[in-house]
This record gives structure tokens, C-alpha cells and sequence, in this order.
């Protein structure tokens, strides 16, 4: 087993950079996601080291070997594909036998047998794919790509077509694979929840970059960028100055507030920060006086209220007008303002983060606040 | 009421695909059925009879047995022409469709008209174009002599290869456009997940393409050679005597000999001839589930 990596890796087609001089290294063994959302250049990426697209520019590596050059066919490496593209002239076990055969492996039944077992097909390999359900077919491609025990096994949104429930089911089920056979995946999704479910690290990407990478917690609990800090679940992003930096912490001012975070949790370069803080780490209060010792707060209205079972989602504008996202979890002991009602909104420091920001540039926060009718921009 | 109402249309729905496939039916039985049992009828007439002095239903089986030992030859060498022919035409008509299927982009619409143009001008008139390029005097013979491709008194016109490539030139169309239908549906995700599996593009062409083009390859080489079989404009007009196929014999015994029985028996042979070789060939082509 070897490392699959990236060098400089660059598609372009025309005028259009799909991918942008990626330098990445995906370690054997383990469960990566490439993350992003549609037109991010993850499909382009995961097609280079496949080899059904040829890079611009750079290089691919499994371990020292260079297979840049290498079409799809010569190359230790296998694709569960978006559509599953299964043979419709061949049945369950002939599509799953189809790659050995092609190398000329003289055994194959037994290991076309273990293989429909592992991903729970046995007994079905003499059906058609068109006799197979969605969910079914996908564990078709599955093992059709598994059993040639590929260095690198490629997975393209193979998730995607199938409903949630049976989704949440594979996504488990991908993951006990996974970790059964010991071989490379790489999972390219743009459905967050999915990549942090089952990758061991995740690679944002966004406009043919990486934007950060590193294990779903670390990700989430303290991302890179905003772009980060919004895709991968959201943040209320407040446009901040910071005013000092303190031993062990940094103050900031937004909108005459002062706010602080722990000097650990600032990627703040400059004055110009985001302060960001994530909706479930957001508490409401009745009053000021109710806000613990401690806590950073700011007074706002309820402006937007919706019941979701496991809690309740809110927006609350801010004197300023941003709206910011609250998520009060179903515990039955929190406070449940009623829409329109006045709230003091508060956090922990410890739970907010500093972010670079391009000076001038506004809130960010999901959903963004509505633009003031009649008033031109 | 509503009992009936809602019986109705279920009742019209039940109808429908049969009043839809009557005029067909009815088209059917006047001009393929009747004529088909009088040409059976006559084939087993007195072949003493003449058309003067009307011929007598004697069941004169024995018409078949003297067809056939009179013009094996012929048949055989009809057989082997359109087989021929069918051959060069998927040779030729393969690699076109596929390219005007998975490649040409934007000129797929222009090249199958190309393919189709032919079409705009009439059969007959084709094959005697193809009869000037090809004659004695003409341009092209006279370039291969020069070449010394051609013999000082080699012939073009006039061979079987003549006849051959007239079959392959006016039959072209009928292979390429039911390729075209089964190529243009094939999934190009499915050429590179073959690709993907270790196939090289070899064995992606053996292993994918070509099976899943069949119903394509089937109806083409039908479509092909079952009427090159029953041709006889292109050895009539490319061709000598030596080189007259079974639809020649026929036109002529019903045309110049004037001998009913023995025309409607070589054509009932051939039609069994033809009904016999595709079905075996359907049949080994195992694409029943898929015609």
C-alpha cells in the first residue's frame, strides 16, 4: 500500500481552471473525503488520478511510482462511479468479475462470491442490473471496483442517487467495508454531513482549491476560512477590528461591542476579522441579568422560528440588522422565545473563533440577512 | 351509470391496439398474403402451360426439383455475393457509425445526411453511374492501368468485383443507419468504466461495445444482405452472364421466358433460402431479447 499523491495538479479546460495547482497527499490506508460544492473541481480531481482526464499540469504518485502518464486501464486504481455505469449485457457476477478477467485471473468465481458477500449481494449474481434496486447497484459497483484490491479505490458521489434513509444505511455500511479490506478510499461528496460521517480527513475544496484539510472535528469546531466555516455546517460570521491582543486572548470590536476569544482560536492576521461563532454554541436568554459570568452576549429581536424536532431553529436580528442563526437543541430545559420577542443572545468565548477578513466586506452569515426593500444597494 | 361510465373507456383502451393495427393488417393481407399464395399457386402449375394457352393446376411439385438443379449455381453464387457484400459493408459501416455516433459532435447531423444522400437519386440510376466510372474506356480504369494496377486488358466492369461493389455501394446506408441507432445509445460512462477495469481500448471494443451494438449489427446485416440476396440490377448492369445472381434468373423467366411455374419456384426458394439462413443466424447471434 502506498500513499496516493498530488503534485501541483492542474486541469483546465479553455479558459476555465477546474483544478488549481493542488499539492495533496492522501495517506494509504485511510477514508478521505474531497468536499465542495458542484463545479468545485472535486469530480475533475478524482478523474486525473483515475486517468479519464489528463491534468494540465503536474503530477500523480502512488508512493514513488509516477502513473501521470498511465491510462485508466494500467493503473492499480479503481472508480465506483456517480451514475455506477454497470454493463447492461452482464449479469451481477459477470460485471463483477469484468475487471479480473480483463487481468486474466484464472479463479475468479470464488472471489466474485466473497465479494457479492461482503457487500450483502450473495445470490443475486446471476440477475441483470436492470432487475437490481438503486441501493443494490451501487453495492454492484461497490464490489465490481473492490474486488480487483485496487492501491486507491475512487468513489464519485456514489451516494447521490439513492433516497436518505438508504443513504444514512450505506454510509455506514461504506465505512465497515472500508475498514474491513484496508484499502485507500477516496469520496468525493458535496454533502458535508456525508464526508464527516465516514472520512477519516476531509479536504474542503472550493474554486480548484483546497481550502482546508484535516479530521471532520478539527474542521468543524475551528475552520480555516469562511467559505469553510459556512460549507461545512454554518457560522454567524460578524465583521470585527482587532483591538487588542492580549496574553492568552484577543479583543475585538464589532459594531461598538466588545467581544474576546481565546488566542488559540484566532487565524485573524490582521485588523480585519471575522468573529465567528456556530448557531448550536449560541444561547438565548430572557434578560441581560440571566447571561453567566463569562459570557459574551448581544440583544436582539426573534425574527424567524421553526421546529425542527431535535430543536428549534431561530434567527434574531441584531441592533445592527445582520440576522444571526440560533439552534436551541430539544432538551426541554432551554428557553423558547416566541416570535417577536426580545432576547439577549449569548456564548461562550471559548466556543467563538477569529477568521481573516478582506477588509470592508460585511456579515457573513447563513441564511445571509434579506436585503431592505425600496432602499438601493 | 357509473358503472358503465367508468366501464367504458377501460373497454376502448382494450380496443385501441387493435384498430390501430388494422390498416396494417388490412394492407397486409391484399398485397403480401394474396399475391404470396397465387406466387405459390403458380408454382406449382403445368410446366407445359404457356401464358397463351393458360397453365393447369397439376401440383407439379417436380417444378422445384428442376429450378434447382438448373440454377444451384446461381443461388450459390447470390449467396456468396450478398454474404460478401454484407461483410464490406459492416466493415466499412462500423467504424463509420461509431464515429458519427460517439465523435462527430456537431457534424453528426450533416454526416448522417451524407449517408442518406444516395437515397436522393434513384436506384437504377446509381448503378449505371457506377457503370461509367467503372467502363473500359473510362477514367478510373484507364488511372489503374497507367498505375499498373490493372492488366493492359484487365476489365473493371464486367467482374464480380463489379457486381460486389455495386451491392456494397447501394446497400451502404442500410447497414451504417441501424449501427448509427444502437452506437448513438451507447453510454460513454460505460466505455470508461470498462477502461477503469483494466480493459485496454482492444478489449473495451470486444468486451462492451461490440455486445451491446448487436441489435444494431443483427438489423444492418439483415437489412443488408437479405435484399443483396434477391438483387438484380447490379449484375445485370455491372455484370456479365458469368456473374448473373439468382434474381436475374427470375426476372428473366418471368419477363423473357415467359415460364411462370419456374419463376414462382426459384422465388419460393429463395425466400425459404433467406427465411432459413436468418433464422439461424438470429438464432446464434443470441440476440432474440434484444431484436
Amino acid at each position: 500500500m502506498s500513499d496516493l499523491v498530488l503534485q501541483g495538479l492542474t486541469k483546465r479546460f479553455g479558459e476555465f481552471t477546474a483544478v488549481d495547482a493542488l499539492d495533496l497527499t492522501v495517506p494509504a490506508g485511510s477514508f478521505f473525503a474531497l468536499l465542495g460544492p458542484s463545479g468545485c473541481g472535486k469530480t475533475t480531481t478524482l478523474r486525473m488520478a483515475a486517468g479519464l482526464e489528463e491534468p494540465t499540469a503536474g503530477r500523480i504518485l502512488l508512493g514513488d511510482r509516477d502513473i501521470t502518464g498511465l491510462r485508466p486501464h494500467q493503473r492499480p486504481v479503481n472508480t465506483v462511479f456517480q451514475s455506477y455505469a454497470l454493463f447492461p449485457h452482464l449479469d451481477v457476477a459477470g460485471n463483477v468479475a469484468f475487471g479480473l478477467r480483463r487481468r486474466g485471473v484464472r479463479d475468479h468465481a470464488a472471489e466474485v462470491a466473497r465479494m457479492l458477500e461482503l457487500v450483502q449481494l450473495d445470490g443475486l449474481g446471476r440477475r441483470r442490473p436492470a432487475q437490481l434496486s438503486g441501493g443494490q447497484q451501487q453495492r454492484v459497483a461497490l464490489a465490481r471496483a473492490l474486488v480487483n484490491r485496487p492501491q486507491v479505490l475512487l468513489l464519485d458521489e456514489p451516494l447521490g442517487a439513492l433516497d436518505l434513509t438508504l443513504t444514512r444505511r450505506m454510509q455506514v455500511e461504506l465505512k465497515r467495508i472500508q475498514t474491513e479490506v484496508g484499502i485507500t478510499f477516496v469520496h468525493v461528496t458535496h454533502d458535508q454531513e456525508e464526508a464527516m460521517t465516514m472520512a477519516d480527513t476531509v479536504a474542503v475544496m472550493n474554486a480548484g482549491r483546497i481550502e482546508q484539510l484535516g479530521r471532520p472535528a478539527e474542521l468543524y469546531e475551528f475552520p480555516q476560512t469562511p467559505f469553510v466555516a459556512n460549507f461545512l455546517g454554518q457560522s454567524n460570521l460578524l465583521a470585527a477590528e482587532v483591538v487588542e491582543r492580549g496574553a492568552g486572548y484577543v479583543a475585538v470590536r464589532a459594531y461598538d461591542n466588545r467581544y474576546s476569544v481565546p488566542a488559540g482560536r484566532c487565524r485573524a492576521a490582521g485588523p480585519a476579522a471575522y468573529l465567528g461563532v456556530r448557531p448550536e454554541k449560541v444561547h438565548l436568554a430572557e434578560a441581560a441579568a440571566q447571561v453567566p459570568a463569562g459570557h459574551d452576549s448581544v440583544a436582539g429581536v426573534v425574527t424567524d422560528w421553526s421546529y425542527v424536532g431535535v430543536g428549534n431553529r431561530y434567527l434574531v436580528r441584531a441592533p445592527w440588522g445582520t440576522e444571526l442563526a440560533v439552534f436551541s437543541p430539544n432538551t426541554g430545559e432551554g428557553y423558547y422565545p416566541p416570535l417577536g420577542g426580545e432576547v439577549v443572545v449569548h456564548w461562550d468565548p471559548a466556543h467563538a473563533f477569529l477568521l481573516d477578513r478582506e477588509p470592508g466586506a460585511g456579515d457573513a452569515t447563513t441564511p445571509v440577512a434579506p436585503e431592505p426593500t425600496g432602499v438601493p444597494a | 351509470m357509473t358503472v358503465t361510465a367508468a366501464a367504458r373507456p377501460a373497454r376502448a383502451a382494450r380496443r385501441t391496439p387493435y384498430l390501430l393495427i388494422l390498416p396494417g393488417l388490412l394492407w397486409l393481407a391484399v398485397f403480401f398474403a394474396v399475391p404470396v399464395v397465387q406466387l405459390g399457386a403458380t408454382s406449382l402449375y403445368d410446366p407445359n402451360g404457356s401464358l397463351t394457352d393458360g397453365y393447369a393446376m397439376t401440383w407439379s411439385f417436380g417444378n422445384y426439383a428442376t429450378a434447382l438443379a438448373a440454377y444451384w449455381p446461381q443461388f450459390l453464387r447470390s449467396l456468396l455475393y450478398a454474404g460478401l457484400a454484407t461483410a464490406i459493408c459492416l466493415a466499412l459501416g462500423y467504424p463509420l457509425a461509431f464515429v458519427i455516433a460517439q465523435r462527430a459532435g456537431r457534424w453528426r447531423n450533416l454526416l448522417l445526411i451524407l449517408v442518406v444522400a444516395p437515397f436522393f437519386t434513384s436506384f437504377l440510376v446509381r448503378t449505371l453511374a457506377w457503370k461509367a466510372i467503372l467502363a473500359d474506356t473510362g477514367w478510373l480504369a484507364g488511372l489503374l492501368r497507367d498505375l499498373h494496377l490493372l492488366a493492359p486488358d484487365g476489365r473493371l466492369l464486367a467482374t464480380p468485383f463489379a457486381v460486389v461493389m455495386g451491392l456494397v455501394y447501394n446497400f451502404l446506408p442500410f447497414m451504417v443507419l441501424p449501427l448509427y441507432a444502437s452506437l448513438q445509445r451507447l453510454d460513454g460512462r460505460l466505455l470508461e468504466a470498462a477502461a477503469d477495469l483494466y480493459a485496454s481500448p482492444l478489449r473495451t471494443f470486444r468486451h462492451v461495445t461490440l455486445p451491446l451494438s448487436m441489435p444494431g449489427v443483427v438489423a444492418g446485416t439483415l437489412l443488408t444482405f437479405i435484399p443483396a440476396v434477391g438483387d438484380y440490377i447490379n449484375a445485370a448492369l455491372l455484370g456479365t452472364v458469368r456473374t448473373s445472381m439468382i434474381g436475374n434468373v427470375i426476372d428473366s423467366a418471368f419477363l423473357v421466358r415467359l415460364d411462370y411455374p419456374q419463376a414462382a419456384a426459384l422465388s419460393f426458394l429463395l425466400m425459404a433460402a433467406i427465411l432459413v439462413l436468418v433464422t439461424v443466424y438470429v438464432r446464434r447471434a443470441g440476440t432474440d431479447e434484444l431484436l
